[in-house]
């Protein structure tokens, strides 16, 4: 059983999670030996379809095989005993548990841990020894770096015997080196006869390691490839699909002086990580910013502290006559008073309430404004009839302030933030996946808005996953990959294949850049 | 109808009905297997509390300390948390009451007297809530916790107070001298006879107008004030609240004032409206009443007040069922408070899925 | 001399007695919070089950039965916490709140309805409740000055619940840190995703945590009603559920501190009783209630992170949906 050529095929696999359309009749043949990557965006459904694989999620139908074995997983007790193996994009550890705990946990072989736990110290020894997966086996596992963390994860499925192992975005919280590390891992494991699939939506990764790659986009499986006979340039178009055109014209940017200035920033996310280091750049009247990159590598971090959600480590910005730096921050309603607007990337969860009525959530950041109170008194006939005039104006449908904010489409939600944020009349604003996840229609009305704000003089910053998206309205482009701006571009000379280099990072130095485009 | 639509129906209408017919339901079964006839428990119980002048004074003056509760409950609860001490800050509510109404020169004005006792009710029901905020919002300790240990607490406290401050020399009992006369609230009855109406007494006072005046101000500050509005963005979603520029630490420790300070009105009633002095334990289950009054009345003044009348009608209505029937007395009333926390609280969602697959099942 | 160090003595001896349910009551907590289901419903199972082993003891007039009846009543009430707070993943504080009063509530009812009298049950006679046990050698120990009298008064003359409770917290501590049981149960409250993913079920492990829960609480319950005394009397747990969540919370979690943190609040409390009206040179009359305070006030400033840090399992409160 063990020799089969064919490790795990997945047959018309369909999931729906509510509404959502997760995974699509996705079918994957995944051979035995070998490492076979799985590219998408967020969202495209690489996570749930792994986890259906792993037993954590049952598919509403389609058919699994695990060498050659029907395969039907309820738990993931089923998976790990027909040989798969997880490694969670946010580990599954128990932070205050030994390194050999960790191990044992579900395992354990015994009612009584003390011989199961040097059962384990021996196999793990040996392990360790074999794969180069060296860890201390004594520690408490928070007190592992996070790429010791990650070994303790790999130990894990090792040890409960697994012959396919699955790692789920694992560089996304490593450093280089210990990336470098991890692939060194993964060869040792292959000559071993492992079979590993790596899920990621970074294309150098994809390029380095793997001998197969499936793409996924919105919940299909839209193409499978050999890795020596494809290139990034490929992937990236497939991982992104050619979007619709969208009727949106242009006219040439009039650029003016720069309303805010940001210099050497350092920022931590809410966690307390490091993700953005020595950011630069200036946004000026008249102009679209563009901040392109693939989710999570720090575009949303420089957002919230933009707009005075995270304080700054180091550097300054510079804003409409106001300096903040890590000793002077600007809270978002200081900000907003200045002129600022934001238009949060998480719509659901920081854009409105969806318990509130539109009217409410169209008050969100604005619910000091003098006009609207009186005294103690917030007039809410005004709020209303405020709200109700943006809806006109951005055509919110249908015009209902007392509807429930919920009870609008994301596209319709959209239009209500950016008519909330707009209709202020800020100098600067700020701009988080406008259209992620909305109509056609609600795009590019949209898009119009955005550059009808830019003729009127204002300063825009523009954080979109969709490349898309990037060039077909800002003026210049700059590209952050792990934090760190990799590249700054005219959008007029700006083409996908390089931004997408740019992206993952994949070319040696901006020099390469401008030479290439000459 | 479309799909959002029923399910806001659901939520919004359904569901709670359902709960709370199932914690009469289950009622009725105590009530059942203790046996006694349901039918002529409500019966009973129902004449009892509504059927007479008396009854209703008693239903209406139980309901008042209930309202006080049930507010401070909701308020919290809009903010995101759950102040569990409302008993404790009842309590300590009571001591500012009474040392306005023992310490204050008694020759001023009742116009002056009774807004201070008032404030005072306020301000020390609001100084018990502050700390276990503060805890909460700065120190991350849990205010589920730290409210049940001040309630106890407070119960410490006002035992000391009242053994060795504040009782009277040659006194035996733990409680204060009277109040003065000054700083009573008129009992309704006595209000009525002014006028020239003759009712049955109850204690029933004019409590009952500061509770009705404390629902609407609660009702204005919730949803007219952009305090209110910070306040329920931030009990909706963390993340909202803090991209609107409101400090969810600030919001915590306000909302908690004012809850506890509206849990320390209970004293108003019970202290200068009926007793006139202060005494043990006499907020006994109010504090708790009031988790039961929020949840029922859905954290709105206006489901408040009806839920305040309900627990009235079962605290006075239960006083009768002690009379009439030999195997059951009022505190089934504390049954039904637990059966009501129960089913519209911790089980609120137990009919969600059924109702959603009949009435609202997912398109595809 | 000899007297204080008898007062001493008789001191502890009532602190043993009064710390008996707050150790069975601790414990129970200590196995639903690992488990990451807060349980303030504790004060609520005590109550029940001191009523309904007082009720069965009575009526069946057998202790044995009653503890039985007891542990019945309490698990019952623990499902109930569980069906709500686990399968339904309501919230775990007004379920437990829920439990505390409906439990004040029933016994209020039901003492009424079976007996006759509201809020309390027959006294039981000395077959119906577990009498003191005398140990062994006391006449031959007690000669010897000192440990004579620490084992005739301290170690002896305690029914068997008492020695059960001593024993319970040993073997609490070596099924939490030695068995499989205790290794998934300390997991599914720190990281009930890392359980789920390991092909183990959380809402088993829960579900079983508060049953051992409920079986606890029950031998506290009906320790509080026909051991320590021989009815039951309304309200007669008096908070102590409470005061087994702080000391629970003082303890940490763990077993052996959390027996030493019953202890100290059970000290407390016998000194309390103690120093009533008792005027001691310099400080005067010792004001009760703040000893009786101590406990309560101790572990909000250690749950403020004062004095130590008292950080409860990560998972505690927060119902298990299962999600990416």
């Amino acid at each position: 059983m063990k020799n089969s050529h064919i490790a795990i095929e997945l047959i018309d696999v369909d999931k729906h999670f509510g509404a959502v359309h997760a995974n699509d009749k996705v079918n994957l043949s995944v051979k035995t030996g070998t490492i076979h990557g799985i590219v998408g965006e967020n969202g495209a459904g690489k996570s749930t379809l792994m986890s259906i694989l792993y037993g954590f999620y049952q598919a509403d139908s389609g058919q699994i095989k695990v060498f050659d074995q029907d395969f039907i997983s309820t738990n993931s007790r089923q998976s790990i005993e027909a040989g798969i193996g997880m490694v969670h994009q946010h580990f599954m550890l128990v932070e205050n548990f030994t390194v050999l705990e960790n191990v044992i946990l579900g395992s354990e072989g015994g009612a009584l841990i003390t011989e199961s736990l040097e059962k384990a110290r021996i196999e793990l020894t040996r392990l360790a020894k074999e794969y180069g997966l060296e860890v201390e086996l004594d520690v408490a596992v928070e007190e592992l770096s996070v790429g010791m963390q990650q070994r303790v994860e790999i130990l894990k499925g090792l040890y409960k015997g697994a012959k396919v192992l699955i790692l789920d975005e694992p560089t996304g919280v490593l450093t280089p080196q210990e990336s470098d590390e991890l692939f060194r891992i993964f060869e040792a494991l292959k000559k071993q006869g492992v079979t590993i699939i790596l899920i990621t939506h970074k294309l150098r990764e994809i390029m380095s390691i793997t001998d197969y790659v499936s793409v996924m986009r919105a919940g299909k499986m839209v193409a499978h490839r050999q890795t020596s006979e494809t290139n990034p340039e490929e992937l990236a178009e497939l991982m992104i699909g050619r979007k619709v055109l969208l009727n949106i014209v242009r006219t040439e940017a009039k650029s003016g002086d720069p309303l805010l200035i940001a210099s050497n920033l350092e920022i931590h996310n809410e966690q307390g990580i490091k993700r953005v280091s020595e950011v630069s750049f200036e946004a000026r009247s008249g102009e679209i910013l563009g901040i392109a990159g693939v989710t999570g590598n720090g575009q949303g971090t420089l957002l919230k502290a933009l707009a005075g959600i995270l304080p700054l480590s180091k550097g300054s910005i510079e804003i409409l006559g106001e300096t903040i730096s890590p000793k002077k921050s600007l809270n978002p309603q200081e900000l907003r008073n200045l002129g600022v607007a934001h238009v949060p990337e998480d719509r659901q969860r920081m854009g409105l309430i969806s318990d509130f009525s539109a009217s409410e959530s169209a008050l969100l950041g604005y619910q000091n404004d003098k006009e609207i109170n009186q005294g103690v008194w917030l007039k809410r006939s005004l709020v209303k009839a405020n709200c109700e005039s943006i809806m006109e104006a951005f055509d919110v449908r249908p015009i209902n302030p007392a509807l429930k904010s919920s009870n609008f489409s994301g596209g319709n939600q959209q239009k209500l933030i950016l008519a909330r944020e707009f209709e202020r009349n800020p100098q600067v604003l700020i701009i988080g996946q406008p259209t992620r996840g909305i109509d056609i229609g609600a795009i590019e009305f949209i898009r119009k808005r955005i550059i009808e704000m830019r003729d009127a003089g204002k300063a825009i910053i523009l954080i979109s996953v969709e490349l898309e998206e990037i060039m077909s309205i800002s003026d210049r482009i700059i590209v952050m990959c792990d934090g760190e701006i990799t590249g700054t571009v005219d959008a007029a000379n700006a083409d996908e294949a390089t931004l997408g280099m740019m992206m993952a990072n994949a070319l040696p130095s901006d020099k390469q850049i401008t030479e290439a485009q000459l | 109808m479309t799909r959002d639509r029923r399910l806001a129906w659901i939520n919004g209408l359904l569901l709670p009905l359902f709960n709370v017919l199932t914690a009469f339901l289950a009622t009725a079964v105590v009530f059942l297997f203790i046996g006694v006839d349901p039918i002529k428990a409500t019966k009973i119980l129902i004449y009892g509390a509504l059927g007479y002048d008396e009854g209703l004074g008693y239903t209406l003056y139980y309901a008042t300390n209930f309202v006080f509760t049930g507010l401070a409950v909701a308020v919290a609860f809009h903010a995101g948390l759950f102040n569990i001490g409302g008993e404790g800050q009842a309590y300590v509510g009571g001591l500012g009451i009474a040392l306005v109404a023992l310490y204050i020169n008694p020759a001023l004005s009742a116009w002056i007297l009774i807004p201070l006792a008032i404030s005072g009710g306020l301000l020390f029901g609001a100084l018990w809530a502050i700390i276990p905020a503060y805890l909460q919002a700065y120190r991350g300790s849990h205010i589920v916790i730290t409210t049940i240990m001040f309630n106890f607490l407070a119960s410490a406290l006002m035992v000391y107070m009242l053994v060795h401050v504040l009782r009277e020399v040659g006194q035996m009992s733990p409680e204060s001298r009277n109040f003065p006369e000054v700083v009573w609230l008129p009992f309704v009855h006595d209000v009525f006879a002014g006028f020239g109406y003759n009712i049955a007494k109850s204690p029933l006072n004019l409590s009952i107008l500061v509770a009705l005046f404390f629902s609407l101000l609660v009702w204005f500050f919730l949803w007219h004030t952009r305090w209110g509005f910070a306040i329920r963005a931030t009990g909706k979603s963390n993340d909202a609240a803090i991209y609107s520029g409101i400090n969810p630490k600030k919001i915590i420790v306000v909302t908690m004032c004012i809850s506890g300070a509206l849990a320390g009105l209970v004293g108003v009633n019970e202290l200068i409206g009926v007793q006139h002095r202060l005494f043990l334990n006499f907020n006994y289950g109010y504090g708790f009443g009031g988790i039961a009054v929020a949840l029922m009345g859905r954290n709105h003044p206006v489901g408040i007040l009806i839920a305040a009348l309900l627990f009235g009608i079962l605290y006075q209505g239960g006083a009768e069922l002690d009379f009439e029937l030999q195997n059951v007395s009022r505190d089934i009333v504390v049954v039904m408070q637990g059966l009501v926390i129960l089913f519209c609280g911790g089980l609120e969602y137990l009919y969600r899925p059924l109702l959603i697959r009949f009435l609202a099942p997912i398109e595809t | 001399m000899n007297d204080l160090l008898l007062n001493l003595i008789l001191t502890l001896d009532a602190s043993f007695r009064v710390c008996i349910p707050l150790i069975f009551a601790s414990m129970a907590g200590l196995f639903a919070e690992r488990s990451g289901v807060v349980d303030i419903g504790l004060e609520g199972k005590l109550l029940m089950s001191a009523f309904i082993a007082a009720s069965a003891a009575s009526v069946f007039g057998s202790p044995w039965i009653g503890l039985i009846a007891g542990m019945f009543a309490s698990c019952v009430f623990a499902m109930i916490h569980g069906f709500a707070s686990i399968t339904y993943k309501g919230n775990q504080i007004v379920s437990g709140v829920a439990i505390n009063i409906l439990a004040s509530g029933l016994t209020m009812i039901l003492t009424l309805a079976w007996f006759k009298k509201g809020g309390i049950t027959p006294t039981l006679q000395s077959d119906e409740r577990f009498l003191s046990i005398t140990l062994p050698g006391v006449d031959i120990i007690d000669h010897i000055p000192l440990i004579g009298v620490i084992y005739r008064e301290l170690i002896s003359g305690h029914n068997i619940l008492v020695y059960l409770a001593f024993a319970i917290v040993p073997l609490v501590w070596w099924v939490v840190y030695r068995t499989r049981f205790g290794l998934r149960l300390r997991a599914v409250g720190e990281n009930p995703k890392a359980v789920d993913t390991a092909g183990l079920s959380v809402e088993g492990l829960r579900y079983k945590a508060l049953l051992i829960g409920g079986i606890l609480c029950g031998i506290g319950g009906a320790y509080i009603a026909i051991a320590h005394n021989a009815q039951f009397t309304k309200e007669m747990t008096a908070g102590q559920g409470f005061i087994a969540l702080a000391a629970l919370i003082f303890g940490k979690w763990h077993p052996y501190k959390v027996l030493a943190a019953c202890f100290l609040f059970g000290f407390l409390d016998a000194l309390a009783l103690r120093l009533q009206g008792v005027v001691l040179p310099v400080i005067g009359e010792v004001p009760v209630q703040l000893i009786e305070a101590i406990p309560y006030l101790l572990t909000v400033i250690l749950l403020a992170g004062f004095i130590g840090k008292a950080i409860p399992p990560k998972a505690s409160a927060q119902p298990y949906i299962k999600e990416l």
